[in-house]
């Protein structure tokens, strides 16, 4: 027996039972699912178990304070935690709202790494290449899927469940297709069959582009619509008029 | 030179003999007080509308015909739309100074209605639409409700997304009117929304007939104004039977065309800086799609709030169901011009008094219970206004949009009464305060060279037939019509 194939038998032997007992308690150490990001499981491990574990469980199995995340996927992790939203406040909020986020990215790619070995299932971190993308189509898109509750301009709408769409212009694009994917909360996912990923990247530049609507006619007023058109109105137009007339006119 | 005008003058005289009604129109008496010039902001509006729209229609196309968008705006490139909405885009991106003049419309007809309004509550606040002027108000306000409905035409032509969710809603509130609603609707729209001709109806609803509307009853206005002449405050000088003021020419002629000019350069500086119905942003209609925070201009927004606070009651009679929108949509609206077209006469039944004719005007804290009332209208409808913002409002200060609507409900119950009944108390004790003006000291020299202090009234200038000291009486004073 060669030292070779005493090593080999030596790992299967030992390694065998091992890696079964590995792939047992974490499935994505064995096979690396793709669109995971590049982060360490054990570190990870160890952030979820300080910030994470106290509402989602030590194995992100759920508790009555937290949902489940076997299965929800890099996308989810990745928007859920880069937008601040995790870790939730304890305490009955709503919804969970955008916060600055509490982890740096190598941070939130160990999370991601940590979540999705426990579940490989759900969708990965959408890659873009925007550059070829058709900003009329996503224009078309946006309006048809989106702006029923985001609005057309993207700053947000309340929907009739008492909860907010927030406004989008925080919103990286990285996070924009995480969210078409996922579908955070009471938004609807939008997968690879109701979006290909051409339709996808499309959407991601039109509400990109929302960042800095075209205010060719001046000041935008916020791009809230009629509402605050109507107070300009009033106070900068026929208030300025009215100063005028005292001004003019007899005041007795 | 004069000679020649003086020659043209005498030919234009001998066959139109106007000469003599020239030269009572030219000394004719306008007051002065600031609130008289309200009017005048509509007015000047309602001209810069004309102005501005009339360089519109050469560019816009009321047609509902599918085309491919091929212009300079980016994000809408290639995509489908009508003809409408892509004349309205070309008018924002290539046509020279459409922006401008697109923007300066609009802002003009959101100022417009607001003088109006302004208007409209100086004339009631001030009692300026009893006997005789009840006919002028009637005429007034047949004017507020035509602005408006040109106004919401007007806001529905570009055929953008916006637009067409309030058009929607018109459709359904029209369908929502008992035995004649189908008729109606269709009358408008000329079939079901969306329907392919509505867009030119409305234009030419926009275009021709509520603004000749428009013209013709402003013409009837200010003719009667002219007719009956002003009303004024009380003061000095100042009886039921003249006018003081300023003479038509030159003096109250030249202020105001200047304050036409101010009247345009505000409208015109809005128009350049700050951004009125991007409907770039908004995309062309699609029956399928709504966008959130959809709401109408200001003076349809009351409508909106009432649609939106209005429980979702359906009745059923004689075989008829009547939808829920037909409560805030088409008996709000009745209602509420109907009490504002009624006013003179509810009010003129209840105090007895009225039977004579008045030319001066009430303060309105020596009219209490109208001014409370009033006040507690206007409350009603700023309720109502606010309420049409329920789901921006929402977005803004984070709260849940279920419970503003409740909110919103109870303000629009409670708010009102509270506000007229803190009206009319402030109005009583404001009228039992000694009144200032009456009670000023007035210097007056009398004809043997001797000074002789008294108060308002004794001083002889209040208005009891006495010559002022400072001659207004003939200056720019003149009888009324009646006075003899
Ligand atoms: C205070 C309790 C709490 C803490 C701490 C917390 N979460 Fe959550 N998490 C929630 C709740 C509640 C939801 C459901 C929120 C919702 O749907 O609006 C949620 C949802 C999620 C989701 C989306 C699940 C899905 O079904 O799509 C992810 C991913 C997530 N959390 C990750 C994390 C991570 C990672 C951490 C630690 C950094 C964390 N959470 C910390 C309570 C918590
Ligand atoms: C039914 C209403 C609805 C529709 C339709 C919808 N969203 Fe959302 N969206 C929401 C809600 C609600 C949230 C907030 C989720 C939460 O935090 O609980 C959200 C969150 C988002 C966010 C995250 C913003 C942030 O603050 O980080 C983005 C980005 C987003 N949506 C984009 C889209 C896009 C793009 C579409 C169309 C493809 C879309 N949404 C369609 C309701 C909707």
């Amino acid at each position: 027996m060669t030292r070779r194939s005493a090593a080999l038998l030596v790992l299967l032997v030992l390694g065998g039972p091992f890696s079964v007992l590995v792939t047992m308690l974490h499935p994505a150490a064995a096979g690396q699912p793709a669109g995971t990001a590049d982060g360490d499981v054990e570190q990870g491990r160890a952030l979820f178990t300080t910030g994470c574990s106290s509402c989602h469980g030590l194995r992100a199995e759920g508790t009555r304070r937290g949902p489940s995340l076997l299965g929800v996927g890099a996308a989810s992790v990745d928007f859920w935690v880069s937008t601040g939203r995790m870790p939730l406040k304890t305490g009955g909020a709503r919804q969970a709202v955008r916060k600055p986020p509490a982890y740096q990215r190598d941070d939130i790619d160990d999370l991601i790494a940590y979540v999705t070995s426990l579940d490989p299932d759900g969708p990965p971190i959408p890659e873009l290449d925007l550059a070829r993308a058709d900003l009329a189509e996503g224009g078309e898109l946006f309006r048809a899927n989106c702006a029923a509750c985001h609005g057309a301009v993207g700053i947000g709408g309340a929907l009739a469940s008492g909860r907010l769409a927030p406004p989008l212009r925080p919103a990286s694009a990285a996070q924009v297709a995480e969210a078409v994917r996922i579908g955070p909360g009471t938004m609807p996912n939008f997968g690879p069959d109701t979006f290909s990923q051409d339709q996808l990247e499309a959407v991601v530049t039109y509400v990109e582009s929302l960042d800095h609507p075209d205010d060719r006619g001046g000041s935008g007023l916020g791009h809230a619509g009629p509402i605050p058109e109507g107070f300009v109105g009033w106070l900068a137009g026929l208030g300025a008029l009215l100063l005028a007339c005292y001004w003019i006119g007899d005041r007795e | 030179m004069t000679r020649t005008i003086k020659r043209a003058n005498r030919w234009f005289d001998d066959r139109l003999g106007a000469s003599g009604f020239v030269r009572t129109a030219l000394n004719k008496v306008f007051p002065d007080h600031w609130s008289f010039m309200l009017g005048e902001i509509a007015l000047y509006s309602f001209l810069l509308l004309v102005l501005t729209g009339i360089y519109l229609t050469f560019f816009f196309q009321p047609s509902l015909k599918e085309v491919v968008y091929d212009g300079a705006y980016a994000p809408l490139k290639g995509v489908e739309m009508s003809q409408a909405y892509e004349s309205t885009l070309r008018l924002s991106y290539e046509v020279r100074a459409g922006m401008v003049m697109r923007q300066m419309h609009h802002w003009a007809a959101i100022i417009f209605l607001a003088a109006i309004v302004v208007h409209v509550g100086r004339v009631f606040f001030t009692g300026a639409f009893r006997r005789p002027r009840e006919l002028n108000w009637i005429v007034g306000c047949s004017l507020l409700v035509l602005a408006m409905a040109n106004g919401f035409a007007g806001y529905s032509l570009p055929d953008d997304q916006l637009s067409g969710t309030g058009l929607r809603i018109a459709y359904s509130i029209a369908l929502s009117i008992p035995l004649g609603g189908t008729w109606v609707a269709y009358l408008l729209f000329g079939g079901e929304f969306p329907a392919e001709s509505i867009i030119s109806r409305l234009f030419v609803i926009h275009v021709l007939l509520l603004p000749l509307a428009i013209l013709g009853l402003l013409g009837v206005h200010m003719a009667i104004v002219w007719r009956q002449k002003h009303t004024q405050f009380r003061g000095p000088g100042k009886t039921e039977d003249n006018v003081v003021g300023s003479r038509l020419w030159p003096s109250y002629a030249l202020k105001s065309v200047g304050f036409f000019f101010l009247v345009s350069a505000v409208t015109a500086l809005l128009g350049g800086l700050a951004q009125v119905n991007p409907i770039w942003l908004y995309g062309p209609f699609r029956a399928a799609d709504v966008s959130a925070a959809s709401q109408p201009d200001w003076y349809v927004g009351w409508l909106d709030g009432a649609l939106r606070l209005f429980p979702g009651w359906e009745i059923r009679a004689f075989g008829h169901t009547i939808p829920a929108v037909f409560f805030p949509g088409v008996l709000l609206p009745t209602v509420s011009f109907g009490l504002l077209f009624g006013w003179p006469f509810i009010e003129a039944r209840f105090t007895k008094e009225d039977v004579r004719d008045h030319h001066l005007l009430d303060r309105p804290r020596e009219r209490p219970l109208r001014t409370g009332i009033g006040t507690g209208v206007i409350t009603f409808y700023v309720v109502l206004f606010f309420a049409a913002a329920t789901d921006v409002l929402a977005t803004v200060f984070d709260v849940s949009v279920t419970g503003l609507l409740v909110a919103f409900r109870v303000a629009l119950l409670c708010l009102p009464p509270v506000v007229a009944f803190v009206t009319y108390r402030l109005c009583k004790e404001a009228a039992a305060l000694p009144d200032e003006e009456d009670a000023a000291p007035v210097v007056v020299r009398t004809a043997s060279g001797a000074y002789v202090t008294g108060h308002g009234h004794q001083a002889g200038n209040g208005g009891d037939g006495t010559p002022r000291a400072d001659g207004l009486d003939e200056i720019g004073s003149g009888p009324r019509p009646d006075a003899h």
